[in-house]
């Protein structure tokens, strides 16, 4: 009896100091409680320059932040592919023995169809190309492509998968219109808590 | 054979000059040995190399040392392919993973991160753009929490039967994970209140990037520095990673060097062409970060084989949403449920061991467990799944397994 009693004191203890904190913040937040006596600063750390942001930030976003200055075109873009991808992802984007890059049109094959998920038919964003070769290809030397190569290698996995023709120029202005047919796909994440299995 | 007692003179000569060159050993038994001459030697010798020595009692044992040891007599190991590595759930107790056996997956290796060069960078829409070396982010206020981690493609089933709980979801493991709160860094850099998603990046070779809604860094992410105790792994992103509890592993940005505060989702290729699951009806979910409700009976598994008479079912549940609040094992096939026994305490978002006492008849049988969560989730079969997501698999599968147990008392994997 006496355990259970102190027990509702303590909680309606939290809930009285939860609420009256919550109109204090505008952010909402269960762990609120222990950082109520934080300073406002604590002056650890040290402010970043903008020369050193500017050297790690090389991330594109889907509107074409972040693109930089340049443009690419398919034709060029075949050379780079051949002599520094195509070694991994084979010489046409489809065979491999790593991530296939081109889509294969109108498989026949079920199992082929089940795998073929690829540029051309999967991803909702142009910007995605770019980046994502920029950082991390080739595997084996990431982060040793120039810009001109990954703007050639970004128009030429383009057009090889359809999306646009040979001699269209990309570059910060034409890459995020792009139209990705996958796009419409993309639904965000519609579970909930609760029993519904989805 | 060889004679035992020719052996360890051998072995003791061979430790004399090895280890008098290099100073000593840190797991090392002292053992007196006779040099050519005649002249007593301290030796040492590791647990390992005790191992021929039949009675323990009547020979000194090992010293204190720098670290401990795992017995030579246990040795679980983790599962590498390329790109991954699982946690040997059938050779654990309790729900805490040893951290050298704590599952990975890597998109371009482990780096090696010198933590004195180490640095995070958050910049974006924020009042002050800071860099926190390590030392910075340690004087901090702290926290730790117990919480499970777990890779969002963690489903595999065998059509013969034969395969692990490691196999079917070793991509899972718990530790105590230390760090900063990253609202705590919110705060410290000024975090624009119109900003909504943040980027989070890693130092390796894949750079690896993830948007994160900046809700869940208001509410429980952390820095963490430390797991179990100690500093965290290289293999879990030592110096410093991300950790989004309840949240599918990908997310949890190892050796994250740059936060960006920002007003919309990058759409990074692991947020799209990766972790990101057909549903049906041609729709792609995307952004799905909550790990669902999941048990897994770790024993009986396969490769055991079991006798007739009493077993303890052991297992582990978990969910991305919670607590567990009720674990049910059925010995019948699905015809009945029990309740299982939890072992306390229960933690939010936290492998929790669970147990159910059964005296098996001898007769071919099916063992499976289910597990529901505070939010009233019960994990479905797997024909259940299927069907809520137009017949694809994928991520965030979470099916009841099953455990197939032969008349001969030989336990194999059965789909559900
Ligand atoms: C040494 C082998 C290798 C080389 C060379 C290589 N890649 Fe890759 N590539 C990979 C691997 C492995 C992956 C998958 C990485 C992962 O899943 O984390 C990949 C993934 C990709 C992807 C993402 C595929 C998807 O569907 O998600 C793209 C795009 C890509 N590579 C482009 C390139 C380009 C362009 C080049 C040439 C500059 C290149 N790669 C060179 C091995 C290589």
């Amino acid at each position: 009896m006496i355990r259970s009693g102190l027990v509702v004191s303590i909680c309606a203890f939290f809930l009285v100091s939860f609420t009256s904190l919550q109109s204090q913040t505008t952010h909402n937040s269960g762990s609120l409680a222990d950082t109520l006596d934080y300073p406002k600063s604590f002056g650890f750390g040290r402010p970043a320059t903008d020369r050193e942001i500017a050297v790690l930030d090389t991330d594109v976003r889907p509107d074409g932040k972040g693109l930089p200055a340049g443009s690419g075109k398919a034709a060029k873009g075949k050379l780079v592919y051949a002599a520094k991808c195509s070694g991994c992802h084979g010489v046409t984007g489809i065979e491999g023995p790593n991530d296939q890059l081109v889509v294969i049109k109108n498989p026949a094959d079920p199992k082929v169809k089940a795998r073929n998920k690829t540029i051309g038919n999967y991803w909702p964003y142009s910007t995605t190309v770019f980046d994502y070769i920029k950082r991390a290809m080739p595997f084996n030397q990431p982060g040793s492509l120039t810009d001109q190569e990954v703007y050639d290698l970004t128009a030429f996995l383009l057009h090889e998968n359809g999306l646009i023709r040979a001699e269209e120029v990309i570059d910060a202005k034409t890459l995020p219109k792009v139209v990705m047919p996958a796009r419409d796909f993309f639904v965000p994440d519609d579970r909930k808590d609760g029993p519904e299995v989805r | 054979m060889r004679d035992k007692k020719e052996d360890k003179s051998l072995i003791t000569e061979k430790k004399i000059s090895r280890r008098t060159l290099l100073g000593g050993a840190a797991t090392a038994a002292v053992v007196l040995a006779q040099t050519a001459s005649g002249k007593s030697f301290q030796a040492a010798l590791t647990q390992s190399e005790l191992l021929w020595i039949e009675d323990p009692t009547k020979v000194p044992g090992v010293p204190p040392g720098t670290l401990g040891t795992r017995s030579p007599f246990e040795k679980p190991v983790k599962a590498p392919s390329d790109i991954s590595s699982r946690t040997p759930l059938q050779d654990l107790f309790g729900t805490i993973t040893p951290s050298d056996l704590h599952f990975e997956r890597n998109h371009n290796g482990v780096p090696a991160i010198d933590p004195a060069k180490y640095e995070l960078v958050i910049h974006g829409m924020v009042k002050k753009p800071m860099v926190f070396n390590l030392a910075d982010l340690k004087r901090f206020p702290s926290v730790s929490r117990i919480a499970f981690l777990e890779c969002s493609g963690n489903y595999r089933g065998a059509a013969d039967g034969k395969i692990t709980p490691q196999q079917i979801c070793g991509l899972t493991s718990q530790s105590e994970w230390t760090g900063v709160k990253l609202s705590t860094l919110f705060r410290e850099v000024g975090v624009d209140p119109k900003s909504t998603w943040f980027l989070a990046e890693g130092g390796d070779a894949a750079v690896m990037t993830r948007s994160v809604p900046v809700q869940k860094g208001w509410e429980d992410a952390i820095l963490a520095y430390a797991q179990n105790g100690e500093a965290i792994r290289p293999e879990q992103g030592y110096p410093v990673r991300l950790f989004l509890p309840g949240w599918e592993g990908n997310i949890n940005v190892k050796w994250i060097r740059r936060i960006e505060l920002s007003d919309q989702p990058y759409q990074t290729r692991q947020e799209t062409s990766k972790y990101t699951e057909a549903v049906g009806g041609g729709k792609i979910r995307q952004f799905s970060f909550t790990i669902d409700a999941r048990s897994i009976i770790t024993y009986p598994s396969y490769p055991n084989r079991v006798e007739k008479g009493w077993i303890e079912i052991r297992g582990i549940a978990w969910s991305g949403r919670g607590k567990v609040v009720r674990v049910e094992v059925s010995t019948d096939a699905g015809k009945s449920w029990q309740p299982a026994a939890l072992q306390d305490p229960v933690l939010d978002k936290a492998h929790t061991a669970f147990r159910y006492l059964w005296n098996w008849n001898g007769q071919p049988t099916e063992i499976l467990s289910r597990t529901v969560d505070e939010t009233g989730y019960t994990q479905p079969f797997l024909k259940d799944l299927l069907a809520a997501r137009g017949g694809n698999m994928g991520y965030h599968f979470n099916p009841v397994t099953a455990w197939y147990i032969q008349g001969d008392g030989q336990v194999l994997f059965k789909a559900t």
